[in-house]
């Protein structure tokens, strides 16, 4: 069932993804070009997504568990700290870069691009490479 | 550099789905649809369920298996990107989170450090895109 759930936000998601245009790096990099023709698509995105999102959130933050009855992890949401804007500055940089952000960088492996594949491979690369700076999880 | 008009309902609707299946996997399995951080439980095999996870890249995958990508503009070079991956799967690492786990679940929770995560990589991605456009003279 955890799988089947999971199955189905995931499509959501891909669609979601999809028709916002999202994937499409050259989009991506319109809303971050504010020196440039700014587009809001990426906001538009974004707070849908949070708007119809933040009552789901909301409860299950106040219920401490799942519907199905699963205990939720504790999730800090206060703790401010140099891991967090470190590791957001570079993944800022990365995304500048190439208009990519982990989801999409999924769904384009699925173009065959050689560079959907060189993208991926530096992603993994990254996550693979030991944390020094970083919470043990 | 070519640049699509997006209407905005399409990319409303687009968030209020992607929004809907975050709100799924935290109403039904209380998961985080953060995607980096998915990827990464799955790369380093963390402890726990692992099935629900592979299960939520298959979704994430399927419908652009059916319909197709759609336009892709590429933004950089093959030595860019490479360099541009690392840093995103490291820095997401490093930052506990990307644009779906920061940007739309945590600031869906009301978390004041996922927002601080979000302005962060918004602001310095906007720079580099900046910097970028100022070295490359256009």
């Amino acid at each position: 069932m955890t799988a089947v759930v999971a199955l189905i936000a995931g499509l959501l998601f891909g669609i979601g993804l999809l028709l916002s245009g999202m994937t499409n790096p050259a989009n991506v990099v319109a809303f971050l070009d504010v020196t440039g023709v700014w587009r809001p698509s990426l906001a538009y995105t974004m707070a849908g997504a949070v708007v119809v999102a933040l009552p789901a959130f909301t409860l299950i933050r106040r219920r401490g568990r799942s519907l199905r009855g699963r205990p939720i992890r504790p999730i800090d949401r206060t703790r401010m700290d140099s891991p967090l804007l470190l590791g957001s500055a570079m993944f800022g940089i990365g995304w500048g870069l190439s208009g990519i952000c982990p989801g999409p960088a999924l769904i384009l492996l699925t173009t065959g691009d050689p560079r959907a594949w060189v993208f991926f491979a530096g992603l993994v690369l990254g996550m693979l490479l030991p944390r020094r700076l970083a919470p043990t999880r | 550099m070519t640049v699509e008009t997006i209407p905005a309902w399409q990319s409303l609707v687009g968030g209020a789905l992607i929004g809907t299946g975050a709100a799924a996997l935290r109403l039904f399995n209380g998961e985080i649809a953060g995607i980096s951080g998915i990827v990464d439980s799955i790369l380093h095999r963390t402890a726990g369920d692992q099935a629900w996870r592979v299960a939520f890249v298959a979704g994430l995958l399927l419908p652009v298996a059916v319909l197709g990508s759609g336009p892709v503009n590429w933004q950089a070079r093959p030595a860019a990107l490479a360099v541009a991956g690392i840093l995103v799967g490291y820095g997401t690492r490093l930052g506990s989170g990307c644009t779906s786990g920061h940007g739309v679940c945590g600031i869906a929770n009301l978390s004041l450090r996922s927002l601080t995560a979000t302005v962060t990589f918004v602001g310095v991605a906007a720079i580099t895109v900046a910097v970028c456009r100022w070295l490359g003279g256009q």
